[in-house]
């Protein structure tokens, strides 16, 4: 009696079980390949929707790729032979400022916080903060910091290339500071403390042992950076960078604009032409801009040092 | 040390050299100061900053009463019987947030689920580094790819909607909503990753399946870096300028929710008012000041919301 009582226990059970596991089995199998769909229908989205960007632009502009572009000045009236030498003349100029300044003071600011700093100390924890809240400003804010306190206000340089670059320098050096500190953070205490033991001092540690493990980190917060200024045009708008200059800019004299602006400026007019003409500014920016962005990652994933 | 090194076999060297430095090194102290200054530097930005901000705002608020500013729906500062009600950007700036990030969440946190927890590496090795190529496209190409293609293509999709003019926020905030997916993917992704294996592996002991322990598991686990992902996506919206100026428009004064229609945010309000040489000290001036500082404000409380979260991850996995 007591044994068929099991028997039927046991078989009662495992039938429930068998039950509940293969059903609900195949409803996850079901909802699995489901949810895998959905997901590669959203990373193909994301992919899709930026590469027919790229492919757009081509077939817009493709047909003005040609060296004039390069060469020739802007134009309004005969947009058929412009092009974006002055404009690439000021991106010059902007970037190379912005290297200027930011490769020196994000690694200078970067190197104080992880090196020097106290963490306990208030104002260090302060400019900790500020960086990562300096890094969310929207770049049209950094415009009117230009514009109030750099063209005009206590700096006062006038509507200048070195006024954009500048501008731009400040807006994208928390990029480089929190990159640069990602990289010299990755570089393991035990090195450095080798180093202080032997009798290095500090500025010996960082220079001979820290910075050559960091640089490729560094360098990759750097290019990334850079490209992000090569195509920013948002802030330059407010600090002079509109006018349409027919001339070689200079660094501090009146007058300047840049590849991004000037394609602003070309696709704000009405002929096909100059629609023409902006999406073949549009795909020079996208090879320099895209091709800084894949040596940066590369450059990164191939050097980074895993310890 | 043996007997030939010169220091300990001169006389001098009998009684033990101290342990302190033997030269006073001024030039380590001149670049630990250098340094310091260097992270001074962006102490000073935020300061100039607000500095830049407060002056006209101030000059601005004594024309306008702040109260007509914050609920007023009529955004005409330029007309010759000007009126400073700033909802209609203010609205314009929240339809880009609201659209944008309703395509990026869906479609980024999928996407960043994808790459964590189910893509082979090979596949993960291509597509990860795609993304963070694909962030850096400049916004100008994507504002005009919303208003050359995005907005007829839209039209052409949905013939039945009151198309008007060239311009349409709603298309302006699906471009931004593209642009902000990588940001998206890349931030959650890295937010997944960093949930501890064991956390997985007592799922599937249990029995849960992969997609259980996906949705279930490590999304909840790392639910406070997929907010931060988000809050610092919607602040990037809120702050986008070029895409909204091309594909958006400068709008019409009224308060409008219409998404097919040109609607002006605040943004696009700078960017469009301050090109060319505007006098200082006149309203106009003054106004682009305080629409600055409000988009200074509400971004400063994003990325603050946006902090805490990154924070209370960081402190639970590393």
């Amino acid at each position: 009696m007591a044994t068929r009582r099991v028997e039927l226990a046991t078989s009662g059970a495992r039938a429930a079980t068998l039950g509940a596991l293969t059903s609900s089995s195949n409803r996850d199998h079901a909802m699995n390949t489901i949810f895998i769909g959905l997901m590669l229908l959203g990373l193909g989205f994301a992919i899709v929707g930026l590469a027919s960007l790229i492919v757009f632009m081509f077939v817009e502009g493709g047909g003005r790729l040609t060296w004039s572009l390069f060469t020739a000045g802007p134009s309004t009236i005969t947009p058929a032979t412009a092009g974006y030498r002055t404009a690439i003349l000021g991106t010059l100029y902007v970037i190379g400022g912005v290297v200027l300044f930011v490769v020196p003071v994000g690694i200078g600011a970067a190197i104080y916080l992880e090196e020097y700093a106290d963490k306990n100390r208030w104002w260090n924890r302060l400019i900790e903060l500020n960086i990562q809240n300096l890094a969310g400003v929207p770049s049209i804010v950094f415009g009117i910091l230009g514009l109030a306190f750099i063209v005009r206000g206590p700096i006062g340089l006038g509507f200048v290339a070195a006024a954009g670059s500048l501008t731009l320098a400040l807006l994208v050096l928390p990029t480089v500071i929190l990159a640069s500190r990602e990289a010299i953070r990755a570089v393991p205490p035990s090195i450095s403390e080798g180093a202080l033991a032997l009798g290095a001092t500090q500025w010996q540690t960082i220079r001979r042992q820290v910075l050559p493990a960091a640089v490729p980190g560094i360098l990759t917060g750097v290019i990334l950076a850079i490209a992000r200024a090569i195509g920013e045009a948002a802030p330059l708008l407010l600090v002079g960078a509109v006018t349409f200059v027919t001339f070689n800019p200079k660094f501090l004299e009146d007058g300047y604009s840049t590849l991004p602006v000037m394609i602003f400026n070309y696709s704000s007019r009405p002929q096909e032409e100059f629609r023409i003409l902006a999406a073949a500014g549009v795909i020079v920016m996208l090879i320099l801009v895209l091709l800084m962005n894949s040596f940066a990652v590369w450059l990164r994933d191939r050097f980074e040092q895993r310890w | 040390m043996t007997a030939s090194d010169p220091r300990t076999s001169s006389p001098g060297a009998l009684t033990r050299r101290g342990l302190e430095a033997s030269s006073p090194r001024y030039g380590e102290k001149a670049f630990k100061v250098f340094f310091a200054f260097c992270g001074i530097v962006s102490v000073a930005v935020t300061t100039a900053i607000v500095l830049s901000l407060i002056p006209p705002t101030f000059a601005f608020f004594r024309e306008v009463p702040i109260g007509d500013f914050l609920t007023g729906t009529l955004w005409a500062p330029a007309f010759s019987v000007a009126s400073f009600g700033v909802l209609p950007i203010v609205v314009g700036s929240l339809m880009v947030v609201v659209i944008s990030l309703s395509v990026a969440i869906p479609v980024g946190l999928l996407s960043a689920i994808y790459l964590s927890e189910y893509a082979p590496t090979r596949v993960r090795r291509v597509i990860k580094p795609m993304l963070e190529v694909l962030e850096g496209i400049p916004t100008v190409a994507i504002g005009l790819f919303a208003f050359w293609f995005l907005r007829p293509l839209a039209e052409t999709l949905f013939p039945f909607l009151p198309w008007q003019g060239p311009f349409a926020i709603g298309v302006a905030a699906v471009a931004v909503g593209l642009l902000i997916v990588p940001l998206v993917t890349s931030v959650s992704d890295d937010a997944m990753r960093a949930v501890p294996m064991a956390l997985r592996e007592g799922a599937y002991a249990l029995g849960a399946g992969k997609l259980k322990v996906s949705l279930r598991v490590v999304f909840p686990a790392a639910i406070s870096g997929i907010v931060a992902a988000v809050v610092l996506a919607g602040s990037r919206a809120v702050g986008e300028t070029m895409v909204v100026l091309l594909a958006a428009g400068a709008g019409n004064p009224q308060l409008s929710f219409d998404p097919t229609k040109g609607v002006q945010t605040m943004t696009s309000f700078i960017a469009g008012r301050a090109t060319g040489d505007i006098a200082t000290g006149t309203i106009v001036y003054d106004t682009i000041f305080a629409v600055g500082t409000l988009l200074f404000v509400s971004t400063l409380i994003l990325n603050m919301i946006a902090i805490r979260f990154v924070r209370r991850f960081r402190e639970v996995y590393e």
